[in-house]
């Protein structure tokens, strides 16, 4: 192999500054360690969104959402993607994404429209330079190419960082994604969180490469693998990423080794296609411990923090449960708004027919209060 | 004179002069010039950040396209034919047609997605495809298709200034049509259909390919006395309902001409309209002639596929003109 593609090659093993249990690992590193202020915004940003995760969770259950799809356990990766973007970066997230747009500062309520049902997106995009969630898979990562060449062209030094999930390095657009950012030196970087089943589809069964950063090579984008429950090495690792991208030398793939300790979603049930086991190996590994372990020992981490910390996520929790508990204020007749910039005609007499419908439905009901 | 791929080429090279933002890029669109030069000369003039040639991948190229309009440009991309724009179907259906909806008014997608389209040019398979339905069943896309050389500058020069998504369809077998214009000119806003040809006694509703062929069949049923009007919608989306039903209204006879397999197609979503809105003026059946519903066969074949002038003559046969039922419902017991 030429040194060329050997270069564009992820390491061997996935990058780890953390043992599982949150000593420092053995083994010299390409990328520099974060510094500890970056860890601790880390650190925060985990136990809050943990907290965030664990509540949408509960209002699932509780009917409050049509659909949660968790992300516990993916803690590092989520707030990692976020913590190493600039306020002007963009970030282009999934639907397993909540976490990371919170840790980006959006409004939980406004996170959470697209799964409580009130609205397809319900923040603005263009102010917190935040793609819609995309449930499509990989769609997104072709928009983020584009959106960083654009930003490239314009000579902003943005970057663009992208969000998918294992299943979705399978979809043709990822493919295209890659190919289209390396040919136009694209500023974005592609996270790829492996997190080992699509829905109940194991990773086996989606590739056959020793790695999903091996997809790089083919297109000539340089990719690491990363154990992506290691805060450490994920932010090293994605902060080496994103320099590359704003340095002008193109696209970065990285792969994030990790795991979805809940269901896909609450819809979904895992025991169907997984064992406790497994997924006990993995509590083991938590982002969160591991991270507080190494902080603590070097003095980075107090328990006056913890304790902000956990209860600024109490906050969080009882303001979201208090704030999703109330039934949402619903426009229907905004369903006809934004289908264009201006109302065809035929869009024109369709809203007059549903508003129609609405007086009609809103009178019989005060004659029915009236009645009562 | 000047064909409609050279009124196609001015029209990008007006918009790229006119506003820095506008980009084209596609398969072979820069030093090729495009497969049927629609883009010829553009990357001489402009540079090759302005008109550029991309990888092989139609849904990458739609969706670098909806990252571009993001980022603040006004992309032009080009399909190479019809059917292999079908990669990009999930790109346009769920992204290019649903992100000003989705985010309420705050990112409005201004690109154009041309795509020539339709037969008549001795194609092989996979070349010849009229899938202009399915662009048109998607809210949220414009789906605009010229007739003319005046009107393929003007609607392109639209499209490409409007904050909306633009499939914008080009006929083919239209491309080395030739008029004579003294000088190409933008005349009417999307959702305005034209009256191409004026009459009192049927109304022939037609666009893109199909409304050179109304045409000619107007004035070749003037010999049997027919007086026919032709409108061309040149716009499908938005579509003008106000000139559709202000001619059928007046004639009392409609007869929809398009060339692609008409089950559930845009000529039937056309017949549908007309008689929902001039049912008390019709005396006769809204009646069309289509493609027919098979996958759109060899090209030594496809004279028998298209809509000709013959069969639409045959058509006006059954227009009911002597208070004659139609007979060609007969199993179903007639047109009863």
């Amino acid at each position: 192999m030429t040194g060329l593609a050997q270069a564009l090659l992820p390491s061997a093993e996935p990058v780890r500054f953390l043992t599982d249990e949150g000593a420092v690992a053995k083994g010299r590193h390409r990328h520099p360690v974060p510094d500890p202020g970056l860890l601790r915004r880390a650190y925060r940003a985990m136990v809050v969104g943990r907290r965030f995760d664990a509540q949408a969770t509960a209002l699932t259950k509780q009917g409050r959402l049509a659909v949660y799809p968790s992300s516990h356990g993916q803690e590092a990766c989520q707030v990692g993607s976020v913590l190493v973007l600039s306020e002007g970066d963009w970030f282009f997230p999934t639907y397993r994404e909540s976490v990371a747009l919170v840790t980006r500062g959006i409004d939980p309520v406004e996170v959470l429209s697209l799964l409580r049902g009130d609205a397809h997106c319900g923040y603005d995009p263009v102010r917190h330079h935040v793609a819609p969630q995309c449930t499509p898979l990989a769609t997104q990562s072709v928009h983020a190419a584009g959106l960083a060449y654009a930003e490239r062209r314009v000579g902003t030094g943005r970057v663009a960082l992208v969000c998918v999930g294992d299943g979705a390095t399978s979809e043709g657009d990822f493919h295209e994604a890659l190919n289209f950012a390396a040919v136009f030196k694209a500023p974005v970087v592609f996270l790829v969180q492996n997190n080992h089943y699509a829905i109940s589809v194991p990773l086996e069964r989606q590739t056959a490469a020793p790695s999903l950063a091996y997809k790089g090579i083919g297109y000539g984008v340089p990719s690491e693998r990363v154990d992506g429950n290691d805060p450490v090495a994920v932010l090293a690792v994605l902060t080496s990423a994103v320099e590359h991208a704003r340095s002008g030398q193109g696209p970065y793939l990285v792969e994030a080794h990790t795991y979805r300790l809940e269901s896909h979603t609450n819809a979904d049930d895992a025991s169907r296609y997984r064992t406790d086991d497994e997924a006990e190996k993995w509590r083991r590994r938590d982002p969160i411990a591991r991270l507080a372990r190494y902080l603590r020992r070097r003095g980075h981490l107090t328990d006056a923090d913890t304790a902000a910390w956990s209860a600024e996520a109490e906050e969080l929790a009882a303001d979201l449960r208090a704030r999703m508990n109330a039934d949402p204020e619903l426009a229907p007749l905004g369903m006809f708004d934004h289908v264009y910039s201006a109302p065809t005609p035929q869009l024109t007499e369709q809203r007059e027919v549903l508003r129609v419908e609405l007086s009609a439905e809103r009178a019989a009901d005060e004659a029915e209060e009236a009645l009562t | 004179m000047i064909t409609m791929a050279q009124a196609l080429n001015a029209a990008l090279g007006d918009a790229m002069a006119e506003d820095e933002q506008v980009v084209v890029f596609g398969e072979d669109v820069g030093a090729l010039g495009g497969v049927f030069r629609i883009t010829d000369g553009l990357t001489a003039k402009y540079g090759e950040d302005r008109c550029f040639d991309t990888p092989l991948a139609e849904s990458g190229i739609v969706g670098f396209a909806v990252g571009m309009a993001m980022g603040g440009f006004r992309p032009v991309v080009e399909m190479q034919f019809d059917a292999f724009a079908y990669p990009a179907f999930e790109q346009i259906a769920s992204h290019v047609a649903k992100t000003r909806n989705r985010t309420r008014g705050r990112v409005g997608l201004p690109l154009v997605i041309r795509i020539p389209y339709g037969g008549g040019i001795g194609g092989v398979e996979h070349h010849c495809d009229s899938s202009e339905a399915y662009y048109a069943h998607t809210p949220g896309l414009k789906v605009v298709t010229p007739a003319t050389v005046q009107d393929a500058y003007s609607l392109l020069r639209e499209a490409i200034d409007d904050p909306d998504p633009v499939v914008f369809m080009e006929p083919k077998k239209l491309y080395w049509s030739k008029a004579d214009i003294g000088r190409l000119a933008r005349t009417e806003p999307f959702g305005r259909a034209a009256v191409r040809r004026a009459g009192s006694d049927a109304t022939l509703i037609a666009y893109g390919p199909s409304v050179p062929v109304a045409l000619e069949t107007a004035e070749a049923a003037t010999q049997e006395g027919w007086d026919l009007e032709v409108i061309d919608l040149r716009t499908i989306v938005p579509f003008d309902d106000a000139t559709v039903t202000a001619s059928v209204r007046r004639t009392g006879r409609c007869v929809v001409v398009g060339e692609a397999a008409g089950f559930a197609g845009v000529g039937a979503e056309i017949a549908a309209r007309v008689q929902e809105r001039c049912f008390h003026s019709l005396a006769a059946p809204v009646l069309r002639v289509t493609g027919f519903d098979v996958p759109y066969p060899p090209p030594m074949l496809e004279h028998h596929h298209l809509p000709s002038v013959d069969r639409i003559l045959d058509t006006l046969d059954r227009l009911q003109r002597d208070d004659l039922p139609d007979t060609r419902f007969l199993a179903l017991g007639g047109a009863a």
